[in-house]
């Protein structure tokens, strides 16, 4: 096959040749070829891990769970369900607002508090309460539940998921979690 | 002056090799017939430079920190010199990429120009699509408020329903176990520098290949594709019927495009970039979260699939598009390319655009979502301001009847219109959908004393087409 006279195409032939000619200086030419490929991954493997454990880390990072003060119990109706906020006790520095968060604190009884998440379990929305209708309602996808957060209509696949709350020396207190995540399998 | 100018030129050229790299490039053959319908690729490619240019300068300004990149954003709307204008740029350019891709996607599966030779331009050009949609996502998270913040959340359930990996991934993408610090800055490297350097390398491949197997020619009935004979009969076909591109056929891109970036400019000074909602704090609760348009088809999808198959929708939908994109060349590399000969391929194409179509527009309304502001009904639709017939309207609209239902134009749209329920239930039957509920409807039956239920039915009765 004619090789054209370019300088790319000399360089060809040249190679071609040497492979031909030269066939003790292949074990030569493959070790130089793995060491630059073993040494290629090497140079992979010092980048890659620490990228990506650093991108991973927040999956693995515990995060302390916090009984977190709400108000002393007088401060809550027997009957009615409010939104309480409170901050995440353990945020980064830079959180700014993004470290608040909420829940639906109903109190049932003298002695019995039930805080929902106000995570939708369909798809996450924020759910809100009609205090009239006893309903908690979401905005995305019109998914409805009943006072005790049990799944009254629309798409939601699981009741609405409680936090844990407890009453000490007269202070409501709920424990801090994750938003929940609705899995499939 | 014009001779010194053309000294340097030289001389640059002679040591950079500008032409030598460029030159086969700009004079490559193309076929003389390609014409408007060949636009749309470069005029993406031009919305993706856009979105460069306006993205490096707004990146100026914006602080990808959580606690601060909603107030640099009404900085950059409000205050900085050109920002609303290159805010506004920043958003149209988005648009008017993910629009063109879709066309480009639209004629290149109608014209069949992915099958041999140019496979691999199709797969290239999907997974470019796919980079433009997550763009267009992460780009909204950066926007930072209300609405950008519950997205993230949507998105992390969504994620959450993949199988067996889902828990992690949903925690991958909020950056913990809650929205936080950490989520915002994840989802600034990847829509700034990840899927960016995805996009470079992937359009550097795409251009690539478009040299290497040459644009396709318009297709014509009764010539079919044959990967044997079509390499040789293309080359012999552009010696006959092609034109340089530069500039015999780029100047319809130029047209085109520079149509394309005035229509941008001119959106985003005449009608702005989108509103900034309230910030993103994640205890205020009367949020509405809503995808950009280019993903409002896909949520108006989850609202309407059946709860039933739901997980597996929302999972296996979005992997079998894909999967049924990448593979369009691998079940049909060869033989007609021409539409009339393809009318299958017509009719995919009508039935994608019906369907995202459709489903775009049923998502503007929302019917599925209840009307959180309902406002009261007034005396003119209710007919009396006294006895059950009015107490039964007032509970109506204090038991979140009205936020799901509509009377008289008034309330939401998420259950049956119950204007003329008079005409169509009797009254027993209104007590047992009002205590049992129905297949989307709460029961009342434990919220509502006896005498409210009479009430209400009594309101309920008085619906009537025709006042009685």
């Amino acid at each position: 096959m004619p090789v054209p006279d370019l300088p790319h195409g000399r360089l060809q032939m040249q190679t071609q040749r040497a492979l031909e000619e030269e066939p003790e200086s292949l074990s030569r030419r493959n070790f130089f070829a793995t060491l630059c490929i073993a040494l290629s991954g090497l140079c992979a493997v010092i980048l890659g891990v620490p990228l990506v454990g650093f991108i991973l880390a927040p999956l693995f990072r515990k995060t302390p769970q916090h009984w977190i003060p709400l108000g002393k119990t007088g401060q809550f109706e027997v009957g009615k369900t409010i939104n309480v906020s409170f901050m995440d006790p353990s945020p980064l520095p830079w959180a700014g607002i993004t470290a608040k968060s909420a829940a639906w604190l109903r109190r049932v009884s003298a002695t019995e508090f039930i805080a929902f998440s106000v995570n939708c379990t369909h798809l996450g929305c924020p759910v809100r309460w009609l205090p009239d209708a006893e309903l908690f309602m979401c905005p995305c996808h019109g998914g409805v539940y009943y006072k005790d957060g049990t799944v009254a209509a629309g798409p939601p696949p699981h009741p609405l998921i409680r936090y844990e709350v407890r009453v000490l020396n007269d202070e409501v207190q709920i424990k801090s979690a994750a938003i929940p995540i609705t899995t499939t399998l | 002056m014009k001779r010194l100018l053309a000294a340097v030129w030289k001389w640059t050229d002679d040591r950079i090799g500008i032409s030598d790299l460029m030159g086969p490039a700009m004079t490559h053959l193309v076929p003389r017939d390609s014409k408007w319908w060949y636009v749309f690729g470069s005029a993406t490619m031009l919305a993706f430079i856009v979105q460069v240019v306006t993205g490096v300068a707004l990146a100026f300004s914006y602080v990808s920190s959580s606690s601060q990149a909603y107030d640099t954003l009404q900085f950059i709307t409000n205050n900085a010199p050109f920002g609303r204008i290159l805010r506004g740029m920043h958003y149209y350019g988005a648009s008017a990429m993910v629009l063109m891709v879709g066309a480009h996607l639209a004629q290149t599966f109608l014209f069949g120009a992915y099958k041999f030779p140019r496979e691999m331009n199709w797969t290239t050009g999907v997974l470019l699509l796919g980079m433009t949609l997550i763009m267009g996502f992460t780009g909204q998270l950066l926007r930072w408020d209300q609405t950008a913040a519950w997205s993230v959340v949507v998105a992390a359930e969504q994620a959450g329903r993949v199988p067996l990996i889902g828990d992690p991934l949903a925690r991958f993408i909020l950056g913990g176990n809650t929205i936080g610090g950490a989520t915002l800055s994840r989802f600034f490297a990847i829509h700034v520098f990840v899927i960016p350097a995805m996009l470079f390398v992937f359009i550097g491949l795409h251009l690539w290949l478009v040299l290497r197997h040459g644009i396709s020619e318009p297709p014509v009935p009764g010539q079919p594709v044959n990967p044997k004979t079509y390499r040789e009969w293309y080359h012999r076909f552009l010696e006959k019927h092609g034109h340089p591109f530069w500039p015999d056929g780029a100047w319809r891109d130029f047209v085109f495009g520079t149509g394309l970036i005035i229509v941008i400019a001119l959106l985003a000074i005449f009608v702005g970039p989108p509103a900034i909602d309230r910030p993103p704090d994640p205890s205020m609760l009367n949020a509405d979260p809503r995808p950009d348009w280019y993903l409002l088809w896909y949520f108006s999808l989850l609202a309407l699939i059946p709860t039933r198959v739901e997980g597996f929708v929302m999972i296996l939908v979005p992997a079998l598009i894909a999967a049924m994109l990448l593979f369009v060349p691998l079940l049909n590399n060869r033989g007609e390319r021409a539409p009339s000969r393809r009318p299958w391929s017509i009719a995919v194409v009508l039935c994608s655009v019906v369907m995202i179509g459709s489903l775009w527009a049923v998502g503007i309304s929302s019917p599925w979502s209840p009307n959180f502001h309902p406002g009261h009904l007034p005396v003119t639709v209710i007919g009396t301001d006294t006895g059950p017939i009015f107490q039964g309207a007032v509970l109506f609209d204090e038991k979140g009847c009205l936020n799901c239902h509509l009377v008289s134009g008034y309330g939401g749209r998420r259950g049956p219109d119950l204007t003329h329920i008079g005409d169509e239930l009797t009254q027993d039957n209104m007590v047992i959908r009002i205590v049992n509920g129905g297949v989307n409807m709460p029961a009342f039956g434990n919220t509502l004393k006896p005498g409210e239920i009479d009430s209400l039915v009594a309101f309920l009765s008085s619906r009537h087409k025709t006042p009685r």
